[in-house]
């Protein structure tokens, strides 16, 4: 079984890739877009909140501009697509390894350690909670406030807008929508989410690393398909409660393998295990067929 | 009021597969008036209304719709003045939204969208009353997916949302077509009522000649991207269908005899 701090720890990374899943969810569900800017962007969040913080800033602001950045990498992969006319996931990684360049400029270096730094975790320590309840609280806090957020755009105008123009864009320009900003703004939105999870993830590391985006969107993907396997979401609100259930069991499954010594996993084997999991729920016949349309379309 | 002055529009153009579907096509329809649109398959019926409402843009030629000249907008920019119904009863709605959000996204055709809440309680006794009239006991499942129902309803619905708010010119594309017949009756009259009480400037596509007849105080018939006959008023009373149908052939044997007497 699992020790307190390994289950702690998957609830705080969990947490933090449910944060990735909904950003996952705006594009690949709502918008059906698949977007691939998220490998770019979570680093890209990282590497401002990084330095940043390091230049002495106010980590709440530094995880602030990370946001603000991830969204206007997420806004031009969108203008690469509806101005410039690039197929979808094309534009996405023509972003994604124009980002691999500019991070490493922000940073000016492949990694930045954060350890000795006051991080938006700091304070909390304060509080009456054992070590490794800190991220998890917060996180968790943090979490549930972009669910809340999230829920109530999508039931505004312009998310109700922006749905319409995932699921039917010829009936959602016929109702006046700009379907092409609409476009922009959610994939900036789910970028800034993105790049969001990727600050607070390197503040509850300790350090910002170029490579750290490797098989992010893999990851928001399968804690997507798995939440929705778990949860069935009929509405919004469970489809993003689903993207949190998902990114939690996700990390506790990765947990409990690693775990066990007879199955003899090493953390290098993690993102082909997630590759073959989110394969896996694809192809298995009860998975939700609606993935399965979408993904094996050519 | 729609005035479609000598609309010009060639698919693909300067490839082999180059395609005129509208030919120099002009139409002014008049304020209040309900238009029957007829033609063989091909015709550019269906490019009429893409261009009126935007989807296509034409190469040259001028749309005015209500004294604004729209030529050049993009269907999201018009939208305040035109509603449409398609073709597709699936096409008119989002499955994964409910009635009552689909509804709310068209109450608000053309207007500015913020971040108040979609749906807001004050619509909610509008969608019921509307939906009431239908008969179709929508008026109590107004949270349901727009997916639960069947396709005849959903057209009904996205008739309803064309008329939720005050657009000038309504489109309608064989909007019955792929609907069984009896589902087709029930919403041709409603597509009337409609037209009637809000006083609709209509375009209504069909491939029924009696259809074509029967409703609406107009009928035109395109031919090859062009408005080949326009009838209405004492004229059109007279006609049945078997007139039109000989009308439509003349029509259509012209152009043929045109062809063999420049080819011979
Ligand atoms: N998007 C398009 N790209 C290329 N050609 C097109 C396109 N849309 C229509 N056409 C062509 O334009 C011509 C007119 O087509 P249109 O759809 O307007 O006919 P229609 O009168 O609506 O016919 P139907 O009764 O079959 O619906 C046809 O030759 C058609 O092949
Ligand atoms: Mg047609």
């Amino acid at each position: 079984m699992l020790s307190e701090i390994a289950l702690y720890g998957a609830f705080e990374t969990g947490l933090i890739y449910g944060i990735v899943a909904f950003g996952v969810y705006l594009s690949f569900r709502v918008l059906h877009f698949p977007d691939l800017t998220v490998d770019g962007s979570f680093p890209l969040g990282a590497a401002v909140a990084a330095v940043m913080i390091i230049d002495g800033f106010n980590p709440w602001l530094a995880t602030g501009m990370a946001l603000v950045a991830g969204m206007g990498a997420g806004a031009v992969t969108a203008l690469l697509n509806v101005r410039l006319h690039i197929l979808n996931l094309l534009a996405s990684i023509l972003t994604m390894i124009a980002l691999y360049s500019v991070n490493l400029r922000i940073m000016g270096r492949p990694n930045i350690a954060l350890l000795s730094e006051e991080t938006v975790l700091t304070p909390w320590y304060e509080l009456d909670l054992a070590f490794h309840q800190v991220p998890v609280a917060l996180f968790l806090l943090v979490s549930l406030v972009g669910l809340v957020m999230l829920w109530r755009f999508m039931q505004s105008e312009t998310g109700l807008a922006m749905r319409a123009t995932g699921a039917n864009p010829r009936m959602a320009r016929s109702q006046g929508i700009a379907t092409g900003w609409m476009i922009v703004l959610g994939i900036a939105l789910s970028n800034g989410l993105v790049a969001l999870a990727g600050a607070l993830f390197a503040q509850s590391q300790g350090a910002a690393d170029v490579t750290m985006g490797v098989g992010v969107i893999v990851i928001g993907l399968a804690s997507l398909i798995g939440g929705e396997a778990v949860l069935t979401p009929r509405n919004v609100f469970r489809a993003l409660l689903a993207c949190l259930v998902g990114a939690i069991l996700y990390r506790l499954a990765i947990a409990l393998a690693l775990n066990a010594d007879f199955v003899g996993l090493k953390t290098q084997d993690l993102n082909l295990i997630t590759a073959v999991l989110v394969t896996l729920a694809i192809v298995l016949p009860n998975a939700r067929h609606s993935v399965k349309s979408f993904f094996s379309r050519s | 009021m729609i005035s479609a002055d000598n609309l010009q529009l060639t698919f693909g153009k300067g490839t082999p597969l180059e395609n005129p579907a509208l030919r120099g096509l002009s139409l002014k329809v008049d304020p209040g008036e309900f238009v029957t649109v007829i033609g063989s398959n091909g015709a550019g019926k269906s490019t009429l209304l893409n261009a009126l409402s935007g989807e296509v843009m034409v190469d040259s030629g001028q749309i005015i719709v209500d004294d604004k000249d729209v030529t050049k907008l993009p269907t999201h920019r018009r939208a305040d003045r035109v509603a449409r119904v398609f073709q597709d009863p699936l096409a008119g709605t989002c499955e994964d939204l409910t009635i009552e959000e689909n509804m709310s996204l068209a109450i608000k055709r053309g207007m500015r969208r913020g971040l108040g809440s979609g749906v807001k309680n004050r619509y909610r006794k509008r969608f019921r009353d509307a939906l009431a009239e239908l008969n179709l006991g929508l008026e109590n499942r107004l949270g349901d997916r727009m997916g639960l129902l069947s396709g005849g309803q959903r057209q009904a619905v996205s008739l309803l949302m064309a008329s939720l708010n005050p657009s000038s010119i309504l489109l309608l594309d064989e909007h019955t077509a792929a609907l069984d017949p009896r589902t087709a009756r029930f919403v041709l009259n409603l597509t009337c009522n409609i037209v009637e009480r809000h006083r609709k400037t209509a375009l209504m596509v069909t491939h029924s000649m009696k259809q074509a007849l029967d409703v609406g105080s107009r009928t035109v018939m395109l031919h090859q991207g062009q408005v080949v006959f326009d009838i209405s008023g004492e004229e059109r009373e007279g006609l049945e269908v078997p007139d039109l149908l000989s009308l439509f052939e003349k029509q259509r044997g012209l152009e043929v005899t045109d062809d063999s007497l420049l080819l011979g």
